[in-house]
């Protein structure tokens, strides 16, 4: 089986063009504003002097996405099995998570302060409620769409509902739940880093990349936020590419998406 | 378990009538009785109601009017084994050869080491034992269709319902999974009903063609081909079997252009 190999080549020259923009900006720009555009050895050098601050938030940053987005799996999984079998139970719940999806984090924040306290729980809670909607669609989605013929060859083996839906429903959902669980592993770090933000703890050593940009920005510290940012797209980078990972591993041997024998 | 199981099993229809919901009936009153161990081949126009006949029979749709007895008994969880095979391979993409022909077996919790060695036996007969390992879609088109044979032969049903099943195959698959099945059908013997388009295919097989017409879909005629069991690459240039083919072509023309 061989994987399609990724040229590096395009990427790395796009990676330097874009540095070499960068720099270019900054000549044009007006003195007095330069300073709101670092150059980016400063970012480099603001992550070794800030690196302790940005690897404890990151790790924070990182807890809550990874607990928010778990319970997010698990509870779009039970929820997602509990529409598939009714359609009554679908239309009845449908609508309401529609309404949490529409739901701002802006808004819901402090209420979740006051509720679980600043922090971790409410960071998880966050992320739980970004990464849910995606996961639950999805899954749901293909969990009702298993091929007629398949579901009516169980009906002829005389099947339990039980195996309908563990041998059958649930493999043949997989592909859809794997597309939930990218959006969902792309939202994860954004909702956790949206979270801390607006609910992040100011206490101990609580406080996320999310928290830490308050911080810098409030200190003029340019670089140092940037430093911040590429964190965070970093972090979301490592999510996005463990879910593409764990995808392929149950994926590649039989669905087409990944059949690359003949290319 | 033996090759010698269950015998075939016999079916009756009686004024058979089926509509979906309030439209025109798709299939009109059919009588028809088959014997034990006959190979009944089903043939007519599009939308004549063939697949609609084999559903009825599986039980995978209910009758509007009329009694189907299978064995004397209507269709029901306690009717005998039958197996269906589609005109697709309907094969679960996630699970190797193997398994997919083992989960009938499994479904049904027979213990493993018994579902082996009747998966293996079934494979050999449709000669696909080194690909037990593959996944569906590493074979082709003619060698997944044998594992979809494969997969309705472990319980060795006494009812055999398939729907086109080698329409999607270039002739000469065709015509060798024909002769596949004839044996099969020499070593377990099980009463079969096959939906085709093919005359060729339909006398081949059958020792019993109908011919039914549409809207609506009605037994038009019945031929029935004499022609000795077994029957090998050579029936296909007996004479004997190329006035079989002509006739029930000449029915076929014939219904067809009531159709139109
Ligand atoms: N679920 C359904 N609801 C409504 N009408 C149906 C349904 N299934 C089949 N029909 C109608 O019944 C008629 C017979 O369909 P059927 O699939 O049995 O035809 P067929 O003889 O198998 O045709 P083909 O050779 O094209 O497979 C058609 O007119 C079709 O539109
Ligand atoms: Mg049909």
């Amino acid at each position: 089986m061989s994987r399609r190999r990724i040229p590096v080549i395009p990427a790395v020259i796009a990676g330097i063009a874009f540095i070499g923009l960068w720099y270019g900006v900054r000549e044009v720009i007006s003195p007095s504003r330069v300073f709101m555009l670092p150059p980016p050895h400063a970012v480099l050098q603001a992550f070794a002097v800030h690196a302790d601050e940005l690897l404890l938030a990151s790790r924070n940053t990182a807890i809550g996405a990874l607990l928010g987005f778990a319970l997010a799996v698990l509870v779009s999984g039970s929820m997602a099995l509990l529409l598939s079998v009714s359609n009554l139970i679908r239309s009845a719940l449908y609508p309401y998570l529609m309404m949490m999806q529409m739901m701002p984090v802006i808004v819901i924040a402090p209420v979740l302060v006051l509720w679980v306290g600043a922090g971790l729980p409410s960071v998880t809670i966050i992320t739980f409620l970004i990464c849910f909607f995606p996961l639950v669609v999805n899954t749901t989605q293909g969990l009702i769409s298993t091929d007629r013929k398949l579901v009516e060859l169980f009906h002829l083996y005389r099947a339990t509902k039980w195996q309908e839906i563990v041998r059958l429903r649930v493999p043949a959902a997989l592909p859809y739940f794997f597309t939930g669980l990218r959006i969902a592993g792309t939202l994860a770090p954004i909702g956790a880093i949206v979270g801390d933000f607006s609910a992040g703890s100011s206490g101990g050593h609580g406080g996320g990349l999310g928290f830490l940009t308050l911080i810098y920005g409030a200190q003029f510290k340019m670089a140092a936020l940037f430093a911040t940012v590429l964190s965070g797209c970093m972090l979301g980078f490592v999510f996005v590419a463990t879910v593409s990972g764990l995808s392929w591993l149950s994926l590649h041997q039989w669905h087409d998406a990944y059949d690359k024998s003949d290319h | 378990m033996t090759e010698t199981a269950a015998p075939a099993c016999s079916v009756d229809l009686s004024r058979v009538t089926k509509r979906f919901g309030s439209g025109p009936a798709v299939l009109d009153e059919l009588d028809f009785a088959a014997r034990a161990g006959d190979f009944v081949a089903i043939i007519g126009p599009s939308g004549c109601g063939k697949s609609t006949l084999l559903r009825l029979l599986a039980g995978l749709s209910p009758l509007t009017a009329g009694t189907l007895h299978i064995d004397g008994q209507p269709p029901g969880v306690d009717s005998p084994e039958l197996a269906y095979v589609f005109q697709e391979p309907t094969l679960l993409a996630w699970l190797k050869v193997a398994a997919n022909v083992e989960l009938p077996l499994s479904l049904r919790g027979v213990p493993a080491a018994q579902r082996r060695s009747i998966v293996a036996r079934c494979l050999r007969q449709v000669r696909l034992e080194e690909r037990a390992e593959a996944f569906p879609r590493q074979l082709s088109g003619g060698q997944q269709m044998r594992v979809s044979l494969a997969r309705a032969l472990v319980l060795q049903p006494r009812l055999l319902l398939l729907d086109e099943p080698f329409g999607a195959l270039d002739e000469m698959t065709r015509n060798h999974l024909n002769e596949e099945l004839l044996d099969l059908r020499e070593q377990q013997g099980w009463t079969a009903f096959f939906v085709t388009h093919s005359v060729a295919e339909a006398v081949f097989l059958a020792n019993r063609v109908i011919v039914m017409s549409a809207h609506p879909g009605r037994i038009a005629h019945e031929v029935k081909i004499d022609l000795p069991y077994p029957r090998v690459r050579a029936t296909r240039e007996d004479p004997a079997f190329q006035r079989l083919v002509a006739a029930v072509t000449h029915h076929l023309h014939s219904v067809e252009g009531d159709a139109r």
